[in-house]
C-alpha cells in the first residue's frame, strides 16, 4: 500500500488527531527505553479503543504491513523498537481502569493504564497490585505483561504472569480472542494466557487486562543493613533462606551504588561495601518474630550497621535509594549500560568475583545493584561515550557478565526481556530446537509474522503458510529469514 | 487389537526387551485399548520412539502414575501408551536456590519425601498423589489441590520444562532459576495440556519452606450464603490462609481453613480466624488427626459423576445453590467438595446417573447454561462414557478454541497425541 493511502486508511479509522506521519514527529518514537538501538516507523498510531486496534491491525494483515505495540516505552531490550516500513501501534491513549471487583480479588484495566495507577485505585479497599518494577510510575499495564515484568516484591508475590488471570487480546490477523479464565480458575483449554504473557509482544496485542490484587498486609517491616562486602551480604542473604523465611524484599547495592545514590538523593547511606534493604510483610506476630530473626542472622554475618525503618517516611527514603540506583549512576559516570542477568542465589559468590575480575581486564568500573533474593543481577557497566570504543567495549564486557551467569546455569535475563538487544544471545541458552518450537507457537498466532517481527529469535522462521495476496515478507526479501 | 502398524520387536529395539509389552484391558483410555505399553527410560529413548512412531503413524498416549486415565474424552484412536513410569530420577535439589529439577515419571509423594529432607516442598497437593500421581500427569491434567490457595497450581511454581513432541523433537523452555523471562513460556503451555501437544521428559520447579506448623480451623454452616460470606470473609482478611476448603454433603457443611506459620505466629491467626468465622456458626480449632487432606475423596461407584465447576469465588453461595436445586429436580444425591476461596468446586452426583444418563445429562446441561454464562465452566471430571458421550467432557470452549487448534497444528502436525481427549476435538 502506497503511503499516502495508508496514511487515509488509519485516519479514517482513528481520526487525524490518531495518526502520526510527519517526520519530525515520528523521531520522537524512533526508540523505546533502550537508546541505542533507532529505528524511525512509517507510522504511528494512537487508538483509543479495542475496536480501533482490531481495524488497524486488521489493515496491516490485509496489505503484509508489520506492526509493533508500545505502551509507555520504558522497556530496556528494544522490545517495542519500530519496524522500518511499519507501523508503530501506541497504547498510552487506551487508560481507563475499567472495572474493580474486590469480591473476586480482580481489576479490570485497559493496556495503557499505569502499573501503580491499580494499586491507587484499590489501596482503600485494602488490596493492592503486587508486581512492581521501579518504572511501575510510568510503565504501563500491556507493556508490564508484554514483558512479565517482575520488581522488588516479586521474590514473595511473584511476576506479572502470575497476576494476570484474563486478557482480550487482538491477534495479528485482526480477530480477537478471549484468553484465561479472567475472574473464574481454570479454564478448559490450553493455558494461552501464560504463553502470552511475556512474549514481548510478538503474539498479538492486549486490549484489555484482567488482573488479580491481592489484601495488604497487615504489617510491614523493612530494615537496611550495611556489610563490609557483597560476600558477607550474600552470606545474610542466604541464611534468611536457609530459614525458611521468605521476605517480601531482598535488595542488594555495592559500594559504587551507594555512591551513586548517595549523590543523586541523598538518603544518607551506611558507608560500605554492600547494603541490603530486607522488607518482611504479613501478619503481624508472624513477620515481628521473623523480623528479630532477619537482625539476628544480618549480625551473624557481620553487620557493620542495621537501621530499622520506624515509620512509612523512613521506609520510602530505604526504598528510594534502591529505585534511584539506575538513573543515580549519571552522578558518577557519563554513560553507563544497564544488565539484566539471572543466577542460582548460591552462585553470588562466585559470579561477584568474576563482574569484579572482568571490571578489571576491561578497565571499566560496574557498579552492582541487584534483586539478592531471587539472585537477579543488574550490573551496571560505567563507561564514556565520547570517547570512541567505549560503548562497544561496555556493550561486550556486559555480554560476557551475562554469559558467566549462563555458566553458573542461570538467564539471559530476569525481567528486561531478550528484544531487539538479546537476541544474538539466544543460542548460548538454547538449541535451535528449542527456539524452532518456540517459534511454532509464533506460527500458531502470527503466521505471517507480522506481529513485532524480528524480536527475541535471531533467526525468525517463516512459517510455510502465505494464504491470500499476501506478498514475501520484508524480512525473508532481506534475507534475514528462511522458511520452516 | 488386528491392524498393528508395528512390531513388539521394533519398539523392544528402541526401549529395551522388558521395556515394550502387548496392551492388557488394564490399559485402556476411556474403553479405547491400545495396542502397546512401551517405557522409554531417557529422553533419547523417548524421543527415538516417538520418531519410530510418527514414522509409523500411531496414535500415542502418554501416561504418568494412571491416577486420571478417565479425565477427558474417549481417544480417537490409539495404538501406543508411552508410560514414564522408568523415568523417575529426581535430577537435582538444590536447597539453597530453592529449586528441584525431576524427570516427568516421579511420584510426587516421592519427590517431596526427598524434599522434605531440607524442609522443602513443592506447593502441590493434589489428591491423586497419595495413589502415586507422577509430576508429568500433574502438569499435563493442570492437577491442584487445597493448598492452591497460598502457592497457585502448576503454572505459578513451574520454571523450565523439556519436552518431546510427536516427531521425536527434543526441545527445552525456561530454566532453573524462579526468575527468568528468556524465550516463550513454554512450561505454561503445558501446563494442563493433557499430553496432546508432546510428552514432557521433565520439569523445574521453585519450592517453598514447608510450614513450621499448621493448623485449622472449621466452622459448621447452616446454608450456602453463610459459606459463601464466611468463604469471603476470609478470602478479603490478612491472615494469609493457606487453603480454604468447602465440604457440603449431607449432614457435613462445613468451611476448613488451613493456617500454617511460625510457631510465634500461629495464634494469632487461629485467634484471628476463629474470630473472623463465628458469625457463621459454631466454630472449632480441628485437632491434627481430624485434618487430614480436606477435599480428598473415597473411592469412586460406577453409578457416580463427578463435575468441576470453575466459577467466580465470589459466587459460592451460587454455585451451591445452583448444585443442590440441579440436584433436587434429578432426584440424585449431591456432594460437594471444593478449593471455596478459589472458585474452583467439585460435585460428586450419586445415583440415577448411570449409562442411559438422561439425568446426568441434563443436571450437567443446566449447570453448563448457568455458569458459562456468568464466565465460568463445568468440566465432566468422571462419568460414565454414556454421559461423556451426551453431553462432551470440555463444555463450550469461547472464542479461543479455534487458536487452540492451530497451537496443536504446529506441535503435532499429524494429531497422533492424545487425538480427541481435549478441548475442541483437540
Amino acid at each position: 500500500m502506497e503511503r499516502e493511502r495508508l496514511v487515509d486508511t488509519m485516519e479514517s479509522i482513528l481520526g487525524p488527531e490518531g495518526v502520526i506521519h510527519e517526520h519530525e514527529q515520528l523521531r520522537t518514537y524512533e526508540c523505546d527505553g533502550l537508546m541505542n538501538y533507532r529505528v524511525i516507523p512509517e507510522l504511528v498510531v494512537l487508538p483509543e479503543s479495542g475496536d480501533q486496534v482490531q481495524q488497524v491491525v486488521k489493515v496491516c494483515y490485509d496489505e503484509g504491513i508489520p506492526f509493533v505495540a508500545r505502551g509507555s516505552g520504558t522497556g530496556l531490550s528494544g522490545g517495542a523498537l519500530p519496524v522500518k516500513s511499519g507501523v508503530l501501534i501506541v497504547m498510552s491513549r487506551m487508560k481507563h481502569i475499567l472495572e474493580v471487583d474486590v469480591p473476586n480479588q480482580r481489576v479490570v484495566v485497559e493496556p495503557g493504564v499505569i502499573n501503580v495507577w491499580v494499586s491507587q485505585e484499590v489501596a482503600d479497599e485494602g488490596y493492592f497490585y503486587a508486581p512492581d518494577p521501579a518504572s511501575q510510575i510510568v510503565s504501563s499495564i500491556g507493556g508490564n505483561m508484554a514483558e512479565n515484568s517482575g520488581g522488588v516484591h516479586c521474590l514473595k508475590y511473584g511476576f506479572t504472569t502470575n497476576h494476570v488471570m484474563g486478557a482480550e487480546v487482538v491477534l495479528p490477523d485482526g480477530s480477537v480472542a478471549h484468553l484465561g479464565g479472567g475472574r473464574a480458575p481454570d479454564a478448559p483449554g490450553y493455558d494461552l494466557l501464560g504463553a502470552f504473557v511475556g512474549s514481548e509482544g510478538t503474539l498479538g496485542i492486549a486490549t484489555r487486562i484482567t488482573l488479580r490484587i491481592v489484601p495488604t498486609p497487615e504489617s510491614v517491616r523493612t530494615l537496611l543493613a550495611a556489610f563490609d562486602d557483597t560476600e558477607g551480604a550474600g552470606g545474610a542473604v542466604s541464611g534468611i533462606i536457609g530459614e525458611g523465611i521468605v521476605p517480601a524484599a531482598v535488595e542488594m547495592m555495592d559500594a559504587l551504588t551507594i555512591e551513586a545514590v548517595e549523590a543523586a538523593v541523598h538518603p544518607n547511606l551506611p558507608d560500605a561495601g554492600a547494603v541490603l534493604v530486607i522488607e518482611l510483610d504479613g501478619p503481624e506476630a508472624e513477620v515481628e518474630e521473623q523480623f528479630g530473626r532477619v537482625k539476628e542472622i544480618c549480625q551473624e554475618n557481620e553487620a557493620t550497621e542495621i537501621r530499622v525503618a520506624e515509620d512509612d517516611v523512613e521506609r520510602a527514603l530505604f526504598w528510594k535509594a534502591r529505585k534511584a540506583a539506575f538513573g543515580a549512576m549519571g552522578r558518577i559516570s557519563n554513560d553507563y549500560y544497564v544488565q539484566d542477568g539471572v543466577i542460582p542465589r548460591t552462585a553470588l559468590a562466585e559470579v561477584m568475583k568474576k563482574i569484579s575480575d572482568l571490571s578489571d581486564e576491561y578497565g571499566f568500573r560496574v557498579a552492582n545493584v541487584f534483586h539478592a533474593g531471587d539472585g537477579n543481577l543488574h550490573p551496571l557497566v560505567l563507561y564514556n561515550g565520547n570517547n570512541p570504543g567505549e560503548a562497544e567495549k561496555a556493550e561486550e564486557l556486559a555480554g560476557e557478565i551475562v554469559f558467566a551467569c549462563l555458566e553458573h546455569g542461570g538467564s539471559l535475563t530476569g525481567e528486561h526481556g531478550i528484544g531487539e538487544d538479546k537476541k544474538k544471545y539466544m543460542p548460548k541458552m538454547f538449541t535451535e530446537d528449542d527456539m524452532n518450537v518456540m517459534q511454532l507457537l509464533r506460527c500458531a498466532f502470527d503466521p505471517h509474522q507480522i506481529c513485532n517481527p524480528g524480536k527475541i529469535f535471531p533467526t525468525p522462521r517463516l512459517c510455510g503458510e502465505r494464504p491470500g495476496p499476501f506478498h514475501m515478507h520484508p524480512i525473508q526479501k532481506a534475507g534475514l529469514a528462511e522458511n520452516f | 487389537m488386528d491392524t498393528k502398524k508395528v512390531s513388539i520387536e521394533e519398539l523392544q529395539e528402541v526401549v529395551g526387551e522388558d521395556n515394550a509389552r502387548e496392551a492388557g484391558a488394564e490399559d485402556a483410555v476411556e474403553g479405547v485399548e491400545p495396542s502397546f505399553v512401551v517405557e522409554p527410560g531417557s529422553v533419547e529413548e523417548l524421543s527415538a520412539l516417538m520418531k519410530l512412531a510418527a514414522r509409523e503413524e500411531l496414535a500415542v498416549a502418554p501416561r504418568g502414575g494412571g491416577t486420571k486415565t478417565h479425565l477427558g474424552e474417549p481417544p480417537r484412536e490409539l495404538d501406543l501408551v508411552v508410560s514414564m513410569a522408568r523415568m523417575d530420577e529426581i535430577i537435582e535439589h538444590v536447597p539453597g536456590d530453592q529449586i528441584a529439577r525431576v524427570q516427568a515419571g516421579v511420584k510426587l509423594r516421592d519427590l517431596q519425601e526427598k524434599l522434605s529432607e531440607a524442609n522443602q516442598m513443592l506447593g502441590l497437593d493434589p489428591p491423586e498423589a497419595a495413589a502415586g500421581a507422577t509430576i508429568g500427569g500433574i502438569i499435563a491434567a493442570n492437577s491442584s489441590g487445597p493448598l492452591r490457595l497460598r502457592y497457585g497450581t502448576v503454572r505459578d511454581l513451574i520454571i523450565g520444562i523439556t519436552v518431546v513432541l510427536s516427531d521425536g523433537t527434543v526441545a527445552k523452555a525456561g530454566g532453573k532459576v524462579v526468575k527468568n523471562v528468556a524465550g516463550y513460556d513454554l512450561g505454561k503451555l503445558f501446563s494442563g495440556s493433557m499430553g496432546t501437544l508432546g510428552i514432557i521428559a521433565d520439569a523445574n520447579f521453585r519450592l517453598h519452606p514447608i510450614p513450621e506448623v499448621a493448623r485449622t480451623v472449621a466452622v459448621n454452616l447452616e446454608s450456602p450464603q453463610a459459606a459463601g460470606e464466611a468463604s469471603q470473609t476470609i478470602l478479603h482478611s490478612k491472615i494469609m490462609p493457606s487453603a480454604c476448603e468447602l465440604r457440603w454433603s449431607g449432614e457435613n457443611k462445613q468451611l476448613t481453613v488451613l493456617l500454617e506459620s511460625i510457631p510465634g505466629g500461629i495464634e494469632a491467626k487461629l485467634e484471628a480466624a476463629s474470630f473472623l468465622l463465628k458469625s457463621f456458626g459454631d466454630v472449632q480449632v480441628l485437632e491434627e488427626e481430624e485434618t487430614d487432606a480436606p477435599g480428598a475423596l473415597s473411592e469412586f461407584g460406577e453409578d457416580e459423576v463427578e463435575v468441576k465447576i470453575g466459577a467466580p469465588p465470589a459466587e459460592l453461595a451460587g454455585v451451591l445453590e445452583s448444585v443442590l436445586g440441579a440436584a433436587e429436580r434429578g432426584g440424585v444425591e449431591a456432594s460437594v467438595t471444593g478449593h471455596a476461596a478459589t472458585g474452583v468446586t467439585f460435585v460428586r452426583f450419586t445415583g440415577g446417573t448411570d449409562a442411559e444418563a438422561d439425568a446426568g445429562a441434563e443436571l450437567v446441561e443446566e449447570l453448563r447454561e448457568i455458569w458459562s454464562r456468568r464466565g465460568g465452566s463445568v468440566v465432566l471430571q468422571r462419568s460414565p462414557l454414556g454421559l461423556k458421550r451426551k453431553v462432551g467432557v470440555w463444555g463450550p470452549g469461547g472464542d479461543s478454541v479455534g487458536l487452540m487448534r492451530r497451537v496443536k497444528d504446529k506441535f503435532d502436525a499429524r494429531g497422533v497425541l492424545n487425538p480427541g481427549r481435549f478441548v475442541g476435538g483437540i
